[in-house]
């Protein structure tokens, strides 16, 4: 076993993978989703899959906000980046993905002004600072990071800040469980639920996944033991024939959610009829776009966006890894015209997409975790 | 973004405590507390970060084992380098900077 030496409790560690395969009936083949792009990273990271028993596969699910944007998106914030006195900014995992006329950093290199940002209150200080410019923020994010885009257009409307908007993708992960579940050629039995969405919409949203379509849930943190405990969870439910919303993860999940971030959203965001995903297609209300109240920093509204649609270059089949139709190493442009110095499809620039990551620890068999530098943590 | 940066509340800015000074093993900025008004942290309390905004209050025990994990997931750099470039506050590492 690869990483056990590595773990933070390698006996812990030990006796949940020795559960996981008394719990697992070696006549059924069981297919997990994990969600969230985190837990992806983390099961490759760790080697996960090396633990379980050969039939418990785990399927990589839709979680991963760089990774589900169509480039369609991509090229129309970038549009509006290039209008005169903008200065367009994005979280750094945004940089890297290719639009059809390059990524915003491609972008930047032929004269566009863009520019990383770490949170959404540092591009409103942009503005501040900057008020003969235009500050377009381009939010993306599940519903971890929609609370704070939605705080900050608070305040620059309570502030006045009027040289500032937000180009909006947040995108809801409710709706891409359903469109999973409602696709034909996917069979889940259970799903590994997020961890840190969860910190803000709770546990109760997931509960339809339980009653309506009868699939356990156990959402989870993103520690080994944490991804292990869940499967052990899981199996347990599936074993008695129970299907329930648990959590793995309270010590940083409350049951309720955050209240106080649910609030801002619903103040300054509604859902969209519909929204495209890549990979998945058009999911009904399954993205959210910035309310009327807030109409002015709506950079949508602010500028003629083209609304561009754009198919992913035909040779690459990010849609059918996005699904866990196909494993990353299927797709016929994987780890040649892919990879991620070089990334043809979005899964493959960030770092919690799975080619990324099926790239770094399983393709490219990287020595990463026995020469890592311990770094400043710990 | 998906994985929390844990950070430690050293100090409390604001009347409305909407902002505080958080540490990140010795790095310290200015984090958004405006998404906690319902269970509000103060000094000494630690919390997970996303994106410049605290967003759950977890224990101590816990804050270490992650900061632990993202450093097993090769995120250690890219989480300083986040928390580094949050603007909100001006640097203010622990370490004096040495003058020219």
């Amino acid at each position: 076993m690869r990483f056990v030496d590595e773990f933070r409790e390698p006996e812990l560690i030990t006796r949940t993978a020795d559960e996981i395969r008394r719990l697992a009936d070696p006549k059924r083949h069981y297919r997990f989703m994990e969600v969230c792009g985190g837990h992806t990273h983390s099961i490759y990271r760790f080697g996960l899959k090396d633990l379980l028993p050969s039939n418990i596969e785990l399927v990589h699910g839709p979680g991963c906000p760089v990774c589900v944007l169509p480039m369609g998106r991509i090229d129309d914030g970038l549009s509006i980046a290039d209008a005169p006195g903008v200065i367009f900014t994005a979280f750094g995992d945004m940089m890297r993905v290719p639009g059809t006329r390059g990524s915003p950093l491609e972008h930047k290199a032929r004269g566009t002004d863009v520019r990383i940002v770490y949170s959404p209150s540092d591009a409103l200080k942009l503005a501040r600072n900057n008020p003969d410019k235009h500050v377009i923020f381009f939010a993306i994010g599940f519903e971890t990071t929609a609370p704070s885009t939605a705080l900050t257009l608070m305040r620059a409307k309570a502030q006045g800040i009027r040289n500032f908007s937000v180009f909006c993708n947040h995108v809801t992960i409710i709706p891409a469980i359903r469109a999973i579940l409602d696709s034909p050629d996917m069979r889940i039995d259970a799903f590994i639920g997020p961890g840190h969405v969860s910190t803000v919409i709770g546990c109760r949203p997931y509960a339809w996944i339980a009653n309506n379509e009868e699939k356990p849930i156990v959402i989870a943190g993103f520690e080994p033991l944490d991804i292990l405990q869940s499967v052990v969870m899981l199996l347990r439910q599936l074993n008695g024939n129970q299907k329930q919303v648990e959590n793995q993860y309270k010590r940083a999940v409350p049951w309720e959610g955050n209240r106080g971030a649910l609030k801002a959203m619903a103040e300054v965001f509604e859902l969209r009829p519909y929204f495209e995903w890549r990979g998945l297609g058009f999911i009904s209300q399954s993205a959210l776009r910035i309310r009327e109240l807030y109409a002015e920093w709506d950079a949508e509204r602010c500028f003629t966006v083209p609304g561009v649609r754009v198919t992913d270059p035909k040779a690459a089949q990010c849609g059918e890894v996005l699904k866990g139709v196909l494993k990353p190493a299927q797709c016929k442009l994987f780890g040649k015209e892919c990879t991620p110095e070089r990334p043809v499809g979005a899964l493959m620039v960030s770092s919690e997409g799975s080619c990324a990551a099926y790239y770094n620890y399983e393709h490219r068999k990287a020595p990463a975790l026995t020469n890592l530098s311990e770094g400043p943590f710990l | 973004m998906c994985l929390a940066i844990p950070g430690k509340i050293v100090e409390l800015l604001s009347e409305d405590r909407s902002l505080a000074v958080v540490d990140v093993l010795g790095v310290r900025r200015k984090v958004d507390l405006g998404l906690l008004q319902e269970d509000q942290p103060t000094t000494g309390d630690w919390v997970l970060i996303h994106v410049g905004f605290a967003m759950s209050k977890i224990n101590e025990s816990d804050a270490l084992q992650q900061l632990h994990m993202l450093t097993k997931l090769g995120e250690s750099e890219a989480a300083m380098e986040e928390v580094r470039g949050y603007g909100l506050g001006e640097a203010q590492e622990t370490k004096s900077q040495a003058g020219p």
